[in-house]
C-alpha cells in the first residue's frame, strides 16, 4: 500500500507526542511499518510543535514533506492554518477550534487572523472542526484534548473499539486511563 | 520482538544487549534520551556527569578497568570533550568504549550547526552513522566490536531525524562479554612525547586497516538501481530521504562508516553510473572525499550546506517536481517558544531589563529571556560562557561597566562550565555580578537531574552541591540568595551588588515550575472592573495573560498563580480569586 501520512500539530504541552506515540502504537499492532517523528527541546517550550506519523509496507523518511500529509490532526486552530501546505490535494484538517494566542499576538506584534475555520474551508480541503477543550473538560480535564481528538480521528479508521482501547491503555497512566477512555469516546460521537 | 523505538532508546537497547556496562553523559538535544533510556536496564550503571569531559574522561576509565562503556552528548558537547577524544585515539581502549554524538541540523534547539563528521577524520577515530532505529541498535552492537578489534573509540553519530524518530525495531537479549583486565602499560596510556611518538604511528595504521574494513563491510553497501544515469552516494537520514524521493531508481551507496570512508568502493560505484551525486546534510564531507580520490561529483551544487534536507528537497534538485498543498493568504503570526507560566527566570529578566542592564547570557530555557517582550539578553555563545565573558567585559569595560553588566547562568550550566570562569572572576579580580539562576534542575533538556539537585540518574538521594558554599569557597565573599518571585526585593540586591566594589554572586533560587513536586497557588483572576487597560502586565510576556478588549485576562488552564504579574498592576485588578 501507500504510504500514509498524519501530522499532528500543536503548541507544546498541549500532549501531541501522547497522541503520535499512541497511534505509532496501534499501527504496529496492525503490522504496518511505521515512523513517528517527533520534536524535543526548545520548541515544547510553548512553541508550535509537529509530529510525524507514517505507516505502510515500507516507510522510508521520518518526515511528512509539503504535499504528503493525508490529514492533519491540530490541537489549535492557528497551527493548522499554519501548515495546510503539507496538505494533499483533498487531505482533511481535524482541528480543535480552540485558540491559544502565540506571543506576538499577546505583545500586540501580530494579530490572530478572524475566521480561521471558515477560510481553512475554502481552500478545498476537508476541514472538521471540533471543541476539545469543552469536551475535554466534560470528560474531566482540559489535558485530554489529545484523547478528544484521537477519538475524532478513530472515525476515518477501520480499527475496532477495542484496539483503540488497548493503544490507550499502553498510553496513558492507568490513575488517568478512565478519563482518557471517556474524552476519547466524546470525541469519536462528537 | 518487534517494537518501535526512538533512535536514542535503539542506541540505549543496543547497548544493553552488547553488554554495556557503564554510561557516563551530560545531556543535550538530541541526545538526551540515550542515557535515559539506558538508566532504565538495572543491569547498566549510568550518570550524568558535570559535562562532557568529565563524561568521557569516566568512560575511558571504565574502559580501561575492563568495562564496555559509553558516553553521549549533543554535537556541541563534542568540542567540551573534544580534549580527551584526539588523545583517546592514541591510548585506545581496553573493553570497548562508544561515544555518542547527536547532531542538530536546522538547529532544533541548539546555537549551532555544526558537523561532528569532521571530528571523526580530526581526531582520527571511526565514526558509525545509522539511519534509522534498527540500525542504531546493530551499529551500536557492531560499534563494541569494532572498537574491541581495532583498539579504539568508535563514535556513532546521530542526527535529530534519527534520534527523535522511532522506527521499527527488532530486540535481542542481552550478552555480556567476557571481562577483561587491567594491565598496567605505560607505552599506551601514557601519553606524553616518547610515547605518543610511538603510538601516532599505530593511530595512522589502524586508519588503513579500518579503511581496509570499509571496503567489504556489509554497512556500506550498495543498493542496485534501474536508471543508472545516476548513482547517489549518502547515509544517515539523508539515505532515508533519497529512498523515499526515488525508491529503486538510482542505484544507491549507503555508507553506514562516514570515516574513514572506502575508496576502492566508490570507485567502482562512481564507474558504474553516468553521474555521481552526494546527498549528504550540513558539510560537503563525503564530497570532498569523492574529490579527492580524483571523482566528478556533484554535492553541495545541489544540496545546501544550510539546515536539513528533506524528501521533495531531494526530488527538487535532481529534476523531478513537487506539489504541495494549498496556502492560505494572509499572514499567520509565528509562535516562537516561550517561557512558562510561572517561569522563576521570568521575573529576574523582568528586573534586568527595568535596571537596563548589559546582560550576558548562556544556554539553557533562560536564552528565552532574550527574546519579546523581555529582550533582556545581550548575548548567548556557549556553555559557561556568561561568567567567563563577564569578566572580560568588566576588565576591558573598566568601573562604569561594571555597575551595569551582569552574567546570568543556570544551575546545571554553572556546574557544566560557569564554576571555571568564576574562579577566574575571584582570581584575577574582577568586579563582577553573576546571577546564577538556580531552578533545581537542567530545565530545557526535559528535567535532568545535575550536582545542585540533591539526586541522581537513577533518581536516588546523593550528594548536593551547595552553590553558595563553593562560591565562597572559590574566593567570592559577596554572595545572595533571592526569591526570584520577590521583584522588588530581587531589584534591591541586583543594586546593592553592582554597587560593591567586590565580585558577587546572586542565586535567584526557585524550582522550575514544571517539576511535579512544586505546589503552585493555582490561578489568579483579573477584575475587569479594576483593569484599566494600562498593559504594565504584558512586559513580562507570560504566556496566560492577554489582552481581551482592552482588558486583562488570565487564562486559568496555564495560569499557576505565581503572582508575578500582581506586582505589576498598579490598580490591584490582577490577585487570587475572593
Amino acid at each position: 500500500m501507500e504510504t500514509k501520512n498524519i501530522m499532528i500539530v500543536g503548541v507544546g504541552g498541549q500532549g501531541t507526542l501522547l497522541a503520535s506515540k499512541l497511534l505509532g502504537r496501534l499501527l504496529l499492532t496492525k503490522g504496518f511499518d511505521v515512523k513517528v517523528s517527533e520534536v524535543h527541546g526548545m520548541s515544547q517550550r510553548g512553541g508550535s510543535v509537529v509530529t510525524y506519523v507514517r505507516w505502510g509496507d515500507r516507510v522510508c523518511s521520518p518526515i511528512i514533506d509539503k504535499g504528503q500529509a493525508d490529514c492533519i490532526l491540530s490541537f489549535e486552530l492557528l497551527e493548522a492554518a499554519r501548515y495546510t501546505e503539507y496538505l494533499k490535494p483533498g487531505g482533511r484538517i481535524i482541528v480543535n477550534s480552540q485558540q491559544v494566542n502565540p506571543m506576538p499576538v499577546i505583545a500586540g506584534a501580530a494579530v490572530y487572523p478572524e475566521n480561521l475555520e471558515e477560510k481553512l474551508g475554502g481552500l478545498g480541503i476537508h476541514v472538521d472542526a471540533l471543541d476539545a477543550l469543552s469536551l475535554a473538560e466534560e470528560a474531566g480535564s482540559s489535558k485530554a484534548v489529545n484523547l478528544v481528538l484521537m477519538g475524532r480521528l478513530a472515525k476515518h479508521f477501520d480499527f475496532t473499539t477495542k484496539e483503540w482501547m488497548d493503544a490507550i491503555e499502553h498510553s496513558v497512566p492507568p490513575k488517568f486511563l478512565e478519563l482518557n477512555k471517556k474524552a476519547f469516546e466524546l470525541g469519536q460521537s462528537a | 520482538m518487534k517494537t518501535l523505538m526512538l533512535g536514542n532508546e535503539a542506541v540505549a537497547r543496543g547497548l544493553y544487549e552488547a553488554g554495556c556496562c557503564f554510561v557516563s553523559s551530560y545531556p543535550g538535544t538530541p541526545s538526551t534520551e540515550i542515557t535515559e533510556s539506558v538508566a532504565k536496564y538495572e543491569e547498566v550503571y549510568a550518570e550524568w556527569a558535570p559535562n562532557e569531559k568529565v563524561a568521557l574522561e569516566a568512560a575511558l576509565g571504565a574502559s580501561l578497568a575492563g568495562k564496555r562503556s559509553f558516553c553521549a552528548m549533543k554535537h556541541v558537547g563534542l568540542n567540551v570533550a573534544a580534549d580527551p577524544l584526539f588523545t583517546i585515539s592514541y591510548t585506545g581502549v581496553n573493553a570497548g568504549l562508544l561515544i555518542g554524538v547527536a547532531d542538530d541540523a536546522g538547529m532544533h534547539s541548539s546555537q549551532n550547526e555544526q558537523d561532528s563528521r569532521h571530528y571523526a577524520q580530526a581526531a582520527k577515530i571511526p565514526m558509525l552513522e545509522p539511519s534509522d532505529s534498527a540500525e542504531a541498535l546493530a551499529f551500536a552492537k557492531l560499534a563494541y566490536e569494532l572498537s574491541e578489534e581495532y583498539d579504539t573509540a568508535v563514535l556513532i553519530k546521530m542526527c535529530t531525524r534519527v534520534s527523535h524518530s522511532q522506527s521499527v525495531v527488532e530486540t535481542g537479549e542481552r550478552v555480556l562479554p567476557e571481562q577483561k583486565t587491567y594491565e598496567k602499560n605505560p607505552a599506551k596510556y601514557i601519553m606524553m612525547p616518547a610515547n605518543a611518538k610511538r603510538r601516532h604511528p599505530e593511530v595512522e595504521a589502524r586508519t588503513k586497516a579500518l579503511t581496509a574494513w570499509a571496503e567489504t563491510a556489509d554497512i556500506n553497501r550498495v543498493e542496485p538501481g534501474t536508471d543508472k544515469s545516476c548513482g547517489i552516494v549518502t547515509s544517515s537520514t539523508c539515505y532515508q530521504y533519497v529512498k523515499e524521493a526515488f525508491g529503486d531508481t538510482y542505484p544507491v551507496l549507503k555508507l553506514g562508516m562516514i570515516w574513514p570512508m572506502p575508496e576502492q568502493k566508490i570507485k567502482d560505484f562512481a564507474a558504474s553510473v553516468d553521474k555521481l551525486v552526494v546527498v549528504e546534510e550540513l558539510d560537503g564531507f563525503v564530497e570532498s572525499h569523492c574529490r579527492n580520490l580524483g571523482l566528478t561529483v556533484s554535492g553541495k551544487e545541489l544540496f545546501t550546506e544550510i539546515g536539513e534536507l528533506s524528501q521533495n528537497l531531494v526530488k527538487e534538485k535532481l529534476g523531478e517536481a513537487v506539489q504541495t498543498g494549498p496556502v492560505l493568504s494572509e499572514d499567520i503570526p509565528a509562535r516562537p517558544p516561550v517561557m512558562c507560566a510561572g517561569c522563576p527566570h521570568r521575573s529576574i529578566f523582568y528586573v534586568l531589563k527595568k535596571l537596563k542592564l548589559t546582560v550576558l547570557g548562556d544556554i539553557g530555557c533562560y536564552t528565552l529571556g532574550a527574546v519579546a517582550p523581555l529582550n533582556a539578553i545581550d548575548t548567548t555563545v556557549c556553555m559557561g560562557a556568561s561568567v567567563s565573558g563577564l569578566h572580560g567585559f568588566v576588565k576591558a569595560g573598566g568601573e562604569e561597566s561594571a555597575g551595569r553588566t551582569v552574567a546570568v547562568i543556570g544551575d546545571s550550566t554553572f556546574i557544566h562550565s560557569g564554576v571555571t570562569g568564576l574562579i577566574n572572576i575571584a582570581y584575577n579580580e574582577s568586579n563582577a555580578t553573576v546571577i546564577i539562576l538556580d531552578n533545581s534542575i537542567t530545565g530545557m533538556t526535559g528535567h535532568q537531574q545535575n550536582p545542585t539537585t540533591g539526586y541522581n540518574l537513577k533518581g536516588d538521594p546523593c550528594t548536593k552541591i551547595d552553590l553558595e558554599s563553593l562560591c565562597r569557597a572559590v574566593g567570592i565573599n559577596r554572595v545572595r540568595v533571592v526569591d526570584p518571585y520577590d521583584m522588588e526585593a530581587c531589584q534591591t540586591v541586583i543594586q546593592e551588588e553592582l554597587a560593591a566594589n567586590e565580585p558577587s554572586v546572586i542565586i535567584s533560587r526557585r524550582p522550575c515550575a514544571l517539576l511535579k513536586y512544586v505546589k503552585h497557588p493555582g490561578p489568579i483572576c483579573s477584575d475587569p472592573e479594576k483593569c484599566k487597560g494600562c498593559k504594565a502586565c504584558m512586559n513580562i510576556g507570560c504566556p496566560a495573560i492577554s489582552m481581551v478588549d482592552g482588558k486583562a485576562v488570565i487564562d486559568a488552564t496555564l495560569c499557576v498563580g505565581c503572582g508575578v504579574c500582581e506586582q505589576l498592576c498598579k490598580f490591584g485588578a490582577l490577585g487570587a480569586e475572593k
